[in-house]
């Protein structure tokens, strides 16, 4: 399977025309579905996963949100291709270890179309999924929900008149619905109000991830809020919840950023500009510090301090500077300060372009 | 501790207040907490999925006790002592097997055990029968409800809320 067949890469959510695209990188929706009278995907053996492959790979094609899609499993991937999705979010950690702990039989795979996905044999049989550019919940639940239903109509999912939805694990169960924004919250980290902010969060039910969802650490200011609970609450409730309080830390966001202009404007302007000066220049960068510079690039751009830079070209760079994206530009897998060298040529060259049109 | 409000029961929530910029704390059961309107969702953090499983058979409420850890799920032979050594059920029908217990854990991890978002009728056709091609009929009805479902988006992408609820209801009756 060549990579370059997928739809847009699957990267359609750079482009960066979504709402609040300045300070809300994209929006993602998952839900989880299971089949009934089907041993859980952690407990099958191979037989019963490859049947579930198989009665996907029935239904899909009758699905008319899936059309001009692809398939791609993960026992015909090398492992440096199985990373490119994982860095693109195509491909979770989990699908990723259900591969490698079945090498060559695990039937994982995922089908992808258009910003929808639906990764199989994970820990439950289907996770349907979105990513959308800005924020953008309803559209994305709206996009999700439909394929859902073609999925459903024709698959029989498991759900139960009380709990709902079936779910290998139980914070799951119900909707099986989990909506994360990917946010940017520089002026927040900044002015130190960030942990009062992720603190408040607990309260309300919601719970904050890095980059890279559950178990990921948080770089580059990026924190990915999320509903906590699946169960009791309406889809919409649960979208409405989880976007008023978006909304909430944006407006927070935005007056943190107010404040840091109005009382340390040379300080402000100063960190932007060496961040911008490093990576216009640097001839090495670790992965950690392309990130922590590219946020105060950011930053920059959204205080239209950086003229003539696009949030698209920003959001390309925190895509294609991670370790399998360089290490697919080279022949070979690059060691690490061969890998940081390649990462700083690829910023530097971005960064170029981008000036020469400017 | 002791509840500062009842001071009878084991204070199991501590409540941190920001009133006129001045930072109060208060330690509570779960029942006066309830009473003093206390988020469930506060209540929900408390009770982590790890510590529930820990709890698993440890006597107590756990009504089976360590005996009841290895009745296996008729459907898939997962047992409970599978789910506290993994985090993960077996099959759908586990939820059967273990209700009380699922029952419990569901109350504690999300504040609820009633779904209440969108049902599912369980699908047309059955798993086996997927590879058969599918008829006229269906194909053409199926043709009626994409372009309604087109309709649908654009509906939406329009924020054309009420044209879209139409459709959607249209959409229902069809499916």
């Amino acid at each position: 399977m060549d990579l370059a067949l997928i739809p847009d890469g699957g990267l359609a959510w750079l482009e960066a025309s979504g709402p609040l695209a300045h300070v809300v990188l994209s929006t993602r929706i998952r839900l989880a579905r299971n089949l009934e009278r089907a041993v859980f995907a952690g407990r099958a053996s191979a037989e019963q996963r490859r049947r579930v492959l198989k009665a996907v790979d029935g239904a899909w094609p009758r699905c008319a949100s899936a059309r001009g899609g692809v398939r791609i499993l993960l026992d015909e991937l090398d492992g440096g291709e199985r990373e490119v999705l994982h860095e693109r979010h195509l491909v979770s950690k989990e699908l990723m270890a259900s591969a490698d702990g079945r090498p060559g039989h695990s039937a994982s795979a995922v089908f992808l179309a258009g910003p929808m996905g639906v990764m199989v044999n994970e820990e439950d049989h289907l996770r349907l999924q979105t990513l959308h550019s800005g924020f953008a919940l309803q559209p994305a639940y709206a996009a999700l929900d439909r394929l859902d239903g073609e999925l459903g109509a024709v698959l029989p999912f498991a759900f139960h008149r009380e709990f709902g939805y079936l779910t290998a694990c139980p914070t799951n169960a119900g909707t099986g619905l989990r909506a994360s924004v990917l946010i940017h919250l520089p002026g927040l980290v900044l002015t130190k109000e960030i942990s009062k902010v992720l603190q408040g969060l607990a309260q309300v039910g919601l719970t904050f991830r890095g980059l890279y969802g559950e178990g990921s650490e948080v770089v580059g200011n990026f924190f990915q809020l999320s509903n906590q609970t699946t169960l009791g609450k309406s889809e919409e409730e649960l979208l409405d919840h989880l976007g008023k309080i978006v909304r909430q830390v944006v407006e927070y966001e935005e007056q943190a950023r107010q404040v840091l202009v109005r009382d340390a404007p040379t300080i402000i302007e100063d960190k932007v500009w060496r961040a911008y000066g490093l990576l216009r220049h640097a001839r090495s960068l670790s992965f950690e510090e392309s990130m922590n510079l590219l946020s105060g690039v950011r930053l920059g751009v959204g205080l239209k301090l950086i003229p003539g830079l696009s949030v698209y070209t920003l959001n390309k760079l925190l895509i294609f500077t991670q370790p399998a994206h360089l290490a697919a530009l080279e022949a070979r897998f690059p060691n690490d300060s061969e890998l940081r060298a390649t990462r700083a040529a690829y910023v530097r060259r971005s960064l170029d372009q981008e000036a020469a049109q400017a | 501790m002791q509840c500062e409000n009842c001071r009878e029961r084991e204070a199991v929530i501590h409540l941190t207040q920001i009133v006129n910029n001045s930072v109060t704390t208060m330690h509570l059961c779960e029942p006066c907490a309830a009473e003093k309107g206390v988020e469930t969702g506060s209540t929900v953090a408390k009770f982590p999925l790890g510590d529930f499983l820990a709890s698993l058979g440890k006597g107590g409420s756990e009504p089976a006790g360590e005996a009841g850890l290895d009745v296996p799920c008729p459907a898939c032979g997962a047992t409970l002592r599978d789910f506290r050594q993994t985090g993960r059920l077996g099959c759908a029908d586990c939820y059967a097997a273990f209700e009380p217990h699922l029952r419990d854990l569901l109350r504690r991890l999300h504040g609820s055990t009633r779904h209440e978002g969108e049902s599912y009728r369980a699908g047309v056709v059955p798993v086996d029968r997927l590879a058969a091609p599918v008829p006229a009929g269906v194909v053409a009805q199926g043709r009626a409800l994409d372009d309604l479902k087109e309709a649908l988006r654009r509906a939406i992408e329009a924020e054309n809320f009420e044209l879209a609820a139409e459709l959607r209801d249209r959409i229902r009756v069809l499916e």
